[in-house]
């Protein structure tokens, strides 16, 4: 699992799940009810913060969070058109 | 936009010849009698011979799925009214049911009001805080949860004397604590017969916590003769016929859920399904197509989300069994009402009422013409208006703004908040319970929503209350005031903004805001998260130093901030 998955995967698992439980890259977070609407902005923020990004609210959308996969893909598109050579 | 109906009575013709009597007629019940919403739901249901036909369809994310007939829910339920009197449950005890939307919810949800007790169903993404709150002040004795919820009751149950059972249903495996017992529903005995308690018209039914400007949330009383007003008006707005496949949206932690999620259609005889799932539309399209779903009560918000995603995402679907589509929970827009007509080929149909209410009040009646955006007109044998604000008397001429009004005295008018007469009280004036919904009435008697007339934050459909969100800021250990108001947002109507004064020598910024909203939401609900916070060096206050959220909402709105004359001066 690559950086930008591992630090993902860990955030969910910290801030959205009971002690015990855990998730792969590839759990259903949206669909799965671990992340719902409003949590997800939350989890958007900290992607933010964390890589220096903006994430269009139209890109936002609850199949692009619906996993640990699915967000890793967004960030990278994102990080792409923001960074240069990333 | 204009619909015709030709098979059945007109809302003329039902609200000419309306009275109640009609339903407790087709309900089979005589005033003074017994009646008891979970025998009403099924027992009866098999009486009248629909005992094999489907009551649930029940359908998780990951595809796996259960059917049971109105026999089965009959039999299931009289089992979990046998387990409750097992473990020493006696009618009038508030059961708790913190579980997700899965089979033991519904059938668990008749089985305690076939046993006397009160339902108290609460959503199941509270956090402890949320949930010690409604727990401590039901006097809840016992609660039916499910393991992956279990760690938050366990963090709260020393605080919670009156608490003496925890029921969790999917245990097996799973190390249980002192006060802990499994309840594995499929190998329970299934007891063809069990004597219902004989509840009567007046027993106390269920538990629903709504929130308040003031204040932590309320105990909403409902009552068993509630199934009178829920009974008809599913069988008319939602327009149930025999062979229906119902789906309704809601979680039944919340009213819409129980009324027209579980008591409405059962005590039709109507089959519901039902997915334990998050959003996602391409699911949602595919979950209709495969059950055939005729009609469908949804939400705004639901509705808004599956518009951003287009309609050629329907399109790929066979959508054609739907018949009837509503909506409740906040106004549904215009502009959602023609994309459905567009993506759907017919329209949503706008319902208004509360969790005090019990059932629809205020509907766009099937066959009735509808006004995109306005929430419809009285539900026959309600009578309602707008009145002013300060002298709560109705106001006649069309298109005047006051709070939307109701005379007491239909069914499922709920009969007190837990504990609290007085904030009951409270809630009428001159004769008319007073909803604290403004709005205004047209010349051909529609209902046009205009916004609350209190600080309540309306999001996604779910009232949430300032002073909850207030004291659960307050446990940041930066924060030294806040205020939690609305503002607007394009997919939930509102959502929670939070002003925030921090402590000296604090610095305010963008980390600090993640994890204030964060604390929030691990203490409350995502619901009750801000979605932004506002860092400010002073709050606007009377003089006697009460935060005055009303000035700072308007500010959100871009509407007059109206009398500032009793506020402090900076």
């Amino acid at each position: 699992m690559d950086d930008l998955k591992r630090v993902i995967r860990e955030y969910v698992i910290r801030e959205y799940m009971e002690e015990g439980e855990s998730v792969d890259v590839n759990t259903p977070l949206i669909t799965g009810g671990i992340v719902d609407s409003f949590s997800m902005v939350s989890l958007k923020r900290f992607l933010e913060r964390r890589y220096s990004i903006q994430i269009p609210d139209a890109e936002a959308t609850p199949a692009a969070f619906d996993s640990v996969n699915n967000i890793a893909a967004l960030v990278t598109r994102v990080r792409a058109r923001t960074v240069p050579g990333i | 936009m204009t619909e015709t109906c030709v098979t059945r009575p007109s809302y003329h013709e039902r609200t000419a010849a309306f009275d109640w009597s009609i339903a407790e007629r087709e309900l089979g019940y005589l005033p003074g009698g017994p009646i008891n919403i979970g025998w009403h739901c099924s027992d009866r249901i098999c009486l009248l011979g629909r005992g094999r036909h489907h009551a649930l369809v029940w359908e998780d994310f990951r595809g796996t799925s259960r059917t049971y007939t109105f026999d089965d829910v009959r039999v299931l339920s009289n089992a979990f009214g046998r387990f409750l009197q097992r473990l020493g449950v006696q009618p009038g005890e508030r059961v708790c049911l913190f579980l997700d939307r899965i089979p033991e919810l519904y059938v668990g949800f008749l089985g305690i009001l076939k046993m006397g007790g009160i339902a108290q169903p609460l959503f199941s993404a509270f956090a402890e805080e949320s949930l010690w709150t409604r727990l401590h002040d039901a006097g809840t004795g016992t609660i039916i949860t499910q393991r992956k919820h279990a760690p938050k009751v366990r963090r709260i149950r020393a605080r919670l004397p009156a608490l003496r059972h925890v029921v969790i249903v999917d245990a097996e495996g799973y190390p249980l604590q002192a006060g802990e017992t499994l309840m594995a529903l499929d190998r329970e005995p299934r007891p063809q017969r069990f004597d219902v308690f004989a509840t009567t018209a007046e027993t106390p039914s269920v538990l629903h916590y709504t929130s308040g400007t003031t204040g932590q949330p309320k105990g909403a009383q409902h009552v068993h003769y509630s199934l009178v007003s829920q009974y008809l008006t599913a069988k008319w707005v939602l327009d149930f016929e025999p062979g229906d496949v119902y789906w309704c949206n809601a979680d039944p932690g919340w009213v819409t859920g129980t009324s027209y999620g579980i008591i409405g259609p059962w005590s039709n005889g109507i089959t519901q399904v039902v997915l334990d799932s998050g959003f996602n539309a391409g699911r949602w399209y595919e979950f209709i197509q495969k059950h055939r779903v005729t009609v469908w009560y949804s939400a705004p918000t639901a509705i808004r989300l599956l518009m951003r995603e287009g309609v050629d995402v329907a399109r790929r679907f066979d959508l054609s069994s739907l018949r009837h589509l509503a909506s409740v929970g906040e106004p549904l827009n215009p502009e959602a009402v023609g994309w459905s007509s567009e993506a759907f080929g017919r329209p949503f149909h706008d319902t208004f009422w509360q969790t005090e209410t019990g059932c629809i009040v205020i509907t766009n009646f099937p066959g009735m013409p509808i006004k995109p955006g306005s929430m419809g007109r009285p539900f026959p044998g309600i009578t309602a208006t707008v009145v002013d604000t300060h002298t709560f008397q109705p106001l006649v001429e069309p298109g005047r703004v006051g709070v939307i009004a109701l005379k007491p005295g239909w069914p499922s008018m709920i009969r007190s908040y837990w504990g609290n007469p007085q904030g009951y009280a409270a809630k009428f004036k001159n004769g008319w319970y007073i909803s604290g919904d403004r709005a205004t009435i047209d010349a051909d008697g529609y209902f046009w929503f205009v916004g609350r007339d209190d600080d309540v934050i309306n999001t996604g459909g779910h009232l949430v209350g300032p002073f909850e969100i207030e004291s659960a800021l307050l446990e940041h250990p930066a924060v030294a005031e806040s205020a939690a108001v609305a503002t607007p947002d394009p997919v939930n109507m509102e959502v929670v903004k939070a002003f925030v004064l921090l402590k000296p020598g604090v610095q305010p910024g963008p980390d600090l805001e993640l994890e204030i909203m964060n604390t929030v939401r691990r203490r409350l609900s995502p619901l009750a998260m801000p979605q932004s916070i506002a860092f400010v060096t002073s709050l606007p206050k009377t003089r006697s130093g009460k935060i005055v959220r009303r000035i700072l909402r308007a500010q959100e709105f871009g509407e007059p901030v109206g009398d500032v004359s009793t506020l402090m001066e900076e």
